[in-house]
């Protein structure tokens, strides 16, 4: 296919004797691969809009990318706690709940009431607070205090996830687990070492193992204690039971289990996904999160394409008489638009993977422990691709207009 | 000799409403295969919207127009497109050539238009361009050469798909007397053969005498043709004595 036939053409052009033009290449079966590489080397032949254009994607993709991926990586955090906990499925709260982080206590009873429902295999307390811990040079700090139910330590870290000890130290005196985070805040520059000490509510709490536990939205250390000592840590009320945990019986449905136990109690009750999207839907309406974000990523999205819609017009309009001269060739209006969206996806292409680079090195560079699990998500980057390939396919509109309703002869005015 | 344009009462109206302007009024051409001819006449006659209409590039309002024995009502948009594809080859003004090519390049795109693989494309112009006295240019953008480089550029490019018919927008207009002169001598060396018919708008009279015909437009209307004796087509009636040396036949239409 690429070779030259031997075919004569019928008309060779000669010039003083000498044939110039002699043999006819074989048509391409691909025919428009070489107007293809037209298209591209129009493109990049203009390095100044080509990287103009390169660098609106590129910006575009990358602040879209990185807001995004903060904003979910934010969002995600609201439901840490919900998160880490595995061994249950269901989260049983006061109906009035909005989310894991603002709770009314439950009366002891309830709890006895939802292990009554039919398809419960279990049910234990759950306790979450916020006391202030100190450690023992005075530096202190409000944390999250997680109570586990004192027989099965039901709601406890998963195994894998012990950095230093094991969850069954929980069973020891004033024995607390706390968080990584939270360990370098208290005893910065230390090594990780069991028997460190903090204060809470003039209660010794001994730190017996450390946790990898999912950062909170707060940022506050994590620490997790047995329910019972729990009540030491923050101070008498008289109902301290913020959740009961519920694990479904084998031939239950967690769904199923939730509308039983709030038919029978009263009670809200929630599958920890349910529970979870219910605590992030709240950040996302009662907060301005939201908002911030999505004003960034909007204005990513207007500038990007604006200025490569703009600039990819430009670059058409500066090619109009060259497109005229292939359109009086006998390009048809087809292909035109194919070497025009070939263009576009290219610039879309190539400033996407420039912008999700970018994006890349700045969730490395910015990690820090307090920005941890806020990492670039597929999801987002595959949100981001198809907001940029919106983008390249507005930008082009204007400019496959603009060819289409060219007149070819236009090459023939001055 | 055969023809390779005929125009019948070819007229042209841009425009609507108050604003329609009558570009061409009922205009006859005959163009003869292996002629040169040049339509001349003063800015807005029409010149340049005839060449459109014969290049297919705009559609008549009324009259008929055959080239190179085709009726162009008989074609489709679809066919007209590929009709001009393989059979016409242009030299524009501004030579319009695409600023991000090379010469070869350049000079290949017909043969990537019609669907040749890149390569051999630009190996078959470069042979062409290396004919026509610019070897040492092929990789040379259009702002690396003189003006009567890329007319060349330009001439190459439209004759390496062998068209039969060329159609020249002021190819000399750009260019100064010297260079305009040696672009034409080239022109008519390499451009001009018996099967091959070649329409030249032009207000430069420095280069009428490379033209087999000529005619004079004015106001839309083909008012007088001169024309070589020997050259083409013998008339009929109506030829005059009156014209140029070069020039001895001469009849208004």
């Amino acid at each position: 296919m690429n070779s030259i036939s031997s075919v004569e053409l019928s008309h060779p052009i000669k010039t003083e004797g000498r044939r110039i033009c002699g043999r006819s290449p074989q048509k391409s079966k691909t025919w428009s691969s070489a107007m293809n590489w037209v298209a591209m080397t129009m493109l990049t032949g203009d390095r100044a809009k080509y990287i103009g254009l390169i660098f609106a994607i590129s910006f575009s993709s990358f602040l879209i990318t990185q807001q995004a991926s903060i904003f979910a990586g934010l969002m995600n955090r609201t439901r840490s706690q919900i998160l880490d906990v595995t061994d249950a499925d269901v989260w049983v709260m006061d109906p009035a709940t909005q989310y894991v982080d603002e709770v009314y206590a439950l009366k002891d009873s309830d709890l006895g009431r939802v292990r009554g429902v039919p398809g419960v295999k279990w049910a234990v307390p759950f306790f979450k607070g916020q006391p202030r811990a100190k450690a023992p040079d005075g530096k202190f700090r409000v944390a999250i205090l997680l109570g586990l139910d004192d027989g099965s330590l039901t709601g406890a870290p998963e195994p894998r996830r012990m950095i230093l000890g094991n969850i069954e130290s929980l069973r020891d005196p004033d024995a607390v687990l706390i968080d990584l985070a939270g360990y370098h805040f208290f005893f910065p520059g230390q090594p990780l070492v069991a028997g460190k000490t903090l204060e809470m509510n003039d209660h010794r709490a001994k730190i017996v193992g450390i946790v990898d536990a999912s950062p909170p939205f707060t940022t506050f250390p994590v620490l997790y204690t047995r329910y019972s000592q729990a009540l030491n840590y923050v101070g008498r009320e008289r109902t301290r039971l913020s959740f009961i945990l519920v694990k479904a019986a084998p031939a239950v449905s967690k769904e199923e289990l939730t509308q039983r136990i709030q038919a029978a109690t009263g009670l809200k009750a929630a599958t920890s996904r349910e529970f979870g999207w219910m605590t992030i839907v709240y950040y996302l309406i009662h907060t301005g999160i939201p908002i911030n974000f999505g004003l960034t990523v909007g204005i990513a999205m207007i500038v990007g394409t604006v200025v490569a819609g703009q600039t990819f017009y430009l670059f058409t309009l500066e090619n109009l008489k060259q497109f005229g001269a292939l359109k009086a060739m006998g390009t048809t209006n087809r292909r035109l638009v194919g070497m025009i969206l070939l263009q576009a996806l290219v610039v879309g292409a190539v400033g996407y993977a420039i912008g999700m680079g970018l994006a890349a090195v700045f969730f490395i560079v910015a990690r820090t422990e307090a920005t941890r699990a806020i990492v670039l998500l597929w999801q987002v980057m595959a949100g981001t691709g198809v907001v940029v390939l919106f983008i390249v396919m507005v930008a082009s509109l204007l400019s496959i207009r603009k060819v289409l309703v060219l007149e070819p002869a236009m090459v023939f005015r001055g | 000799m055969s023809t390779a344009v005929s125009c019948r009462g070819i007229t042209k109206w841009f425009g609507e409403g108050g604003a329609r302007v009558q570009a061409l009024r009922g205009l006859d051409l005959d163009i003869g295969m292996g002629e040169l001819a040049m339509l001349v006449g003063p800015s807005g006659c029409g010149k340049t919207t005839l060449i459109s209409i014969i290049a297919g590039l705009l559609d008549p309002s009324e009259g008929d127009l055959e080239v190179l024995g085709t009726r162009s009502k008989d074609l489709s948009p679809e066919e007209q497109i590929l009709f001009r594809r393989k059979n016409l080859g242009f030299v524009f003004q501004q030579f319009n050539l695409l600023p991000t090519l090379t010469a070869a390049e350049n000079v290949a795109v017909p043969l990537f238009v019609a669907g040749f693989p890149r390569r051999p494309a630009i190996e078959q112009a470069s042979e062409l361009l290396d004919g026509l006295g610019l070897g040492g240019h092929l990789s040379h953008l259009p702002s690396q050469l003189s003006g009567g480089q890329q007319q060349r550029v330009a001439i190459a490019r439209a004759l390496i798909h062998d068209p039969r018919l060329v159609v020249c927008d002021e190819p000399t207009s750009a260019l100064d007397a010297k260079t305009g002169h040696k672009v034409m001598e080239l022109f008519a060396e390499v451009a001009v053969r018996p099967d091959r018919a070649l329409i030249v708008v032009t207000h430069d009279r420095r280069i009428f005498d490379f033209a087999d015909v000529i005619t004079h437009m004015e106001d839309g209307r083909a008012i007088r043709e001169e024309r070589k004796r020997g050259s083409g087509r013998a008339f009929e009636a109506g030829a005059s004595t009156n014209a140029p040396d070069q020039f001895l036949i001469e009849r208004t239409l």
